[in-house]
């Protein structure tokens, strides 16, 4: 068959489903297949899960600084984990691990790309909706009941888990290996399901992005953000399959006696376990195989809303657009082959490690091209400092400031030493966790009118900027030093070790320890501003307040429930034409053509 | 410049519009979802190869009744995969009562094979005593590997059965198009070529050459 134009079939086949707008509450709210309305669910799903994440973090940070310190309530909620509100070590790794968890799946994954990137993507490609609406509801739901198992893991008897949001196998593998019970298993359960809702989401992203475009937008004129939740999704599309095996495997192990991943000769309690065959080092692979693209799923949505935030309010094109499209292209690419970078300390051949730390290194270009062309898109700009574009040079600086330590980790030699101190946990949390926040944040506050039809209160998103900028880096700076002592991670607490009494390592605990106490506190500031902004924000029904360009500006705010009113837009232009010479504006939005942009042919001659 | 107002599926097209792949949407969908269901089982069948190479591997499969037994498995899972590529074909023909005659002929040998397979497991557990956690051959794993992943196939195999019966029955209904049916089969052979990987790797590597 050589005929290249789809039958007639295929042609009604591929049209958007239009689906009506519902008008009870369950299906206009709960069970909406509205992209806008899962978007929504997504982020609000993601806000309650970033302060459960937030206090476990602040109780991993308590128990730091004060072993013996009871504090009230936890006693009373935790009886086992906190008898009279004192902390156990037990709990200590139990809160780290779920905190690592919560905020890795629950935050991270699913705010950028389930959140954002479902509300925009299909209106800043000028679709009435994703390619598959119910599809997109399955995915929403099913995370939901994700996040239910893991939340069902604190109450179980034994409580949460405890191997770390990486759940190693021995430890994770033997429910005889520690006190708890089913809550490895709850975890287990959790993540697996959060597998297939991310699947079904990446799939839904893909089609949506190659068949939904309107007419005369090309890949390479799509926004920058398009181009971050498309490549995140084919990420997502192939590292989820693999943490889905391994999950299977792993509970395989704990319920039906399997050993995939437990070793001959184990000593637990003074008895030799009944296993044999296995390797942990089997669940490291498989794991890190998944969660190196991970970070990437996490940090990509980030990128994508910088560029378009600074090229937006810079009123420059962004400097290098194919090039930035190249380099988050690489960037997916590359984070395939380097998984082995996690893994340097596990007894791994010397030559493997010199593999995966060259091709590590490799992934330095891409990310100082994009660093450089973000510079560049500001250059010489007319830089207007809104709350969307500090947040923005926020995140350029966090990425900038966590990748350099990612120099330092790549080599194996360095990373030997590095490895299980704190170094490490700065230097993720300033890449993927933070400098991914501070994309959500920048989102957030680009998007808030659009959504809402009303503007968040700039002066507080400032306020709120510029303490929560401070204290991320009063955090996590300190803990670059901790970790050259050496000091190690994941203790619960350390006591009797000369070189970190003699350097202080108490005391900088200590001020982390407060450091991250006001910068969550801060984070009210932010919740408050959102939630008030909702229902008593100023009123913005401007299509266009911010003077952007893409498709989602040329729309009410908020966009109707079928979002172009049926009139799908023609797009002319790319996606960052801004201070066009000879134009009546200066920007040139993607759906006007150049009779609209530039006026009589006359007047655009004389411009030049 | 022309505003194009006659939206129409014409060429295939990068330039917005169109299905660039000249696909429906469920096509790209189902293949996508291949890819990645593809990545599950690559993994598990790469760590198969792992715990295989890292552990004395036992050989206990005789050509007879283990090779006969799981070779007329794989020949009524081949037979499943002709009967589809008609009820395809059928299908685009315009045929519908005898698109929906393959389907069915399609879920009858897919349940067939779920059958065979069942009662290889059952003889395998009650008369050579292997378990998913033990065996008299050796390595635990030998029997780990072995249920689970002939076990997530017989899971894909399975739902298929579902899937088919769904789309049968909706094809006939003239609710569902000729290009349902093709997903469906595209599915079908998807699940067919895993256990083209799955019966060497596990059952004839497996086999005592004597």
């Amino acid at each position: 068959m050589t005929e290249v134009q789809p039958s007639k079939e295929v042609a009604e086949y591929t049209e958007v489903h239009r689906h009506p707008e519902p008008k009870s509450f369950l299906w206009k709210y709960i069970f909406s297949v509205d992209h806008k309305v899962i978007g929504i669910q997504y982020m609000l799903l993601a806000v309650v899960a970033v302060f459960v994440g937030m206090a476990l973090s602040l109780l991993v940070r308590l128990r730091l600084v004060c072993p013996e310190c009871s504090y009230p309530l936890l006693g009373t909620f935790f009886p086992v984990g906190a008898p009279e509100g004192v902390m156990t070590p037990e709990f200590y790794l139990a809160m780290l691990t779920m905190h690592g968890t919560v905020m890795v799946f629950m935050v991270l994954t699913t705010a950028p790309q389930g959140g954002f990137g479902n509300y925009f993507l299909p209106i800043q490609i000028g679709a009435a909706d994703m390619a598959f609406p119910r599809l997109n509801m399955l995915s929403f739901w099913t995370t939901f009941v994700s996040f239910l198992l893991l939340m069902a893991a604190f109450v179980v008897e034994g409580g949460a888990p405890m191997s770390g949001w990486t759940g190693y196998p021995p430890l994770s593998a033997l429910p005889e290996a520690t006190v708890q019970g089913i809550g490895q298993d709850l975890w287990l359960a959790s993540i697996a399901v959060f597998c297939i809702a991310s699947l079904l989401g990446a799939l839904n992203f893909i089609v949506t992005t190659l068949d939904l475009r309107a007419k005369g937008l090309t890949m390479m004129r799509m926004p920058l953000t398009c181009w971050t939740w498309f490549v995140t999704a084919i990420l997502g599309l192939l590292a989820f399959g693999v943490l889905l095996a391994a999950g299977v495997l792993l509970l395989m192990d704990r319920n039906v006696g399997t050993s995939f991943f437990v070793p001959a000769g184990l000593v637990v309690s003074d008895k030799v376990i009944d296993h044999s065959g296995g390797s942990p080092i089997l669940w490291q692979h498989l794991f890190w195989f998944f969660g190196h693209p991970e970070v990437y799923i996490a940090i990509l949505p980030g990128m994508g809303v910088t560029s378009h935030v600074l090229s937006t309010f810079a009123r420059k094109t962004v400097f290098g657009y194919r090039a930035m499209v190249y380099a988050i292209a690489a960037i997916g690419g590359l984070g395939f082959v380097v998984w082995g970078h996690h893994m340097f300390v596990s007894g791994m051949s010397p030559y493997s490690a010199f593999v995966f730390s060259v091709l590590t290194m490799c992934i330095g270009v891409p990310s100082a091209i994009k660093t450089f062309n973000w510079i560049g898109t500001m250059w010489g700009g007319k830089i207007r400092f809104t709350s969307p574009m500090l947040y923005s040079i926020g995140f350029v600086s966090l990425f900038v400031s966590g990748g350099l330590s990612g120099i330092f980790l790549g080599q194996p030699t360095v990373d030997l030493y590095f490895h299980d101190t704190y170094f490490v946990v700065a230097h993720f949390h300033l890449i993927m966790g933070v400098a991914a926040i501070f994309g959500m944040f920048a989102g957030m506050t680009f998007w808030f009118p659009k959504m809402f039809g009303r503007m968040m209160n700039e002066p507080l998103s400032k306020i709120h900027f510029w303490i929560t900028f401070v204290g991320v880096y009063a955090i996590f700076g300190p803990m670059h030093y901790l970790g050259m002592l050496p000091h190690p991670r994941r203790y619960a607490e350390i006591t009797g070790v000369d070189y970190l009494a003699a350097n202080g390592a108490a005391e900088l605990q200590m001020f982390v320890t407060v450091a991250a106490v006001l910068t969550v506190l801060a984070q009210f500031i932010f919740l408050y501003n959102f939630v008030k902004s909702i229902f008593a924000g100023k009123e913005c029904r401007e299509e266009n307040p911010w003077e952007a360009t893409t498709l989602e500006w040329a729309i009410p705010s908020p966009p109707p429930h079928d979002n172009f009113a049926g009139k799908v837009p023609h797009v002319y232009r790319g996606a960052y034409d801004f201070s066009l010479k000879g134009a009546k504006r200066d920007f040139a939005m993607q759906c006007n053509d150049d009779k609209a942009v530039f006026g009589e042919p006359a007047t655009q001659a004389s411009g030049d | 410049m022309s505003d194009g107002h006659a939206a129409t599926m014409a060429a295939p097209t990068w330039q917005g519009g169109g299905t660039p792949l000249a696909v429906g949407h469920k096509k790209l969908g189902m293949w996508l979802f291949i890819i990645s269901d593809s990545l599950t089982f690559s993994a598990l069948l790469l760590a198969y190869s792992y715990v295989r190479v890292a552990n004395d591997w036992p050989t206990p499969f005789h050509f007879f009744p283990s090779i006969v037994f799981s070779t007329i498995m794989t020949l009524v899972l081949l037979t499943s995969s002709l009967t589809m590529v008609y009820a395809v074909s059928a299908a685009h023909h315009g045929a519908r009562r005898k698109a929906v005659k393959w389907i069915w002929a399609t879920a009858f040998f897919g349940s067939l094979f779920v059958v065979l397979h069942g009662y290889e497991w059952l003889h395998l557990m009650h008369d050579e005593g292997m378990y998913p956690w033990a065996n008299e051959y050796g390595t635990p794993l030998f029997g780990g590997t072995f249920f689970l992943i002939t076990g997530l196939h017989m899971f894909h195999v399975i739902t298929g059965v579902a899937y088919l019966g769904i789309v049968a029955l909706g094809y006939r209904r003239g609710k569902w198009l000729p290009e349902d049916v093709e997903v469906a089969g595209l599915y079908w052979h998807f699940v067919d070529l895993v256990w083209m990987f799955v019966f060497p790797l596990i059952y004839l590597l497996s086999t005592s050459v004597d």
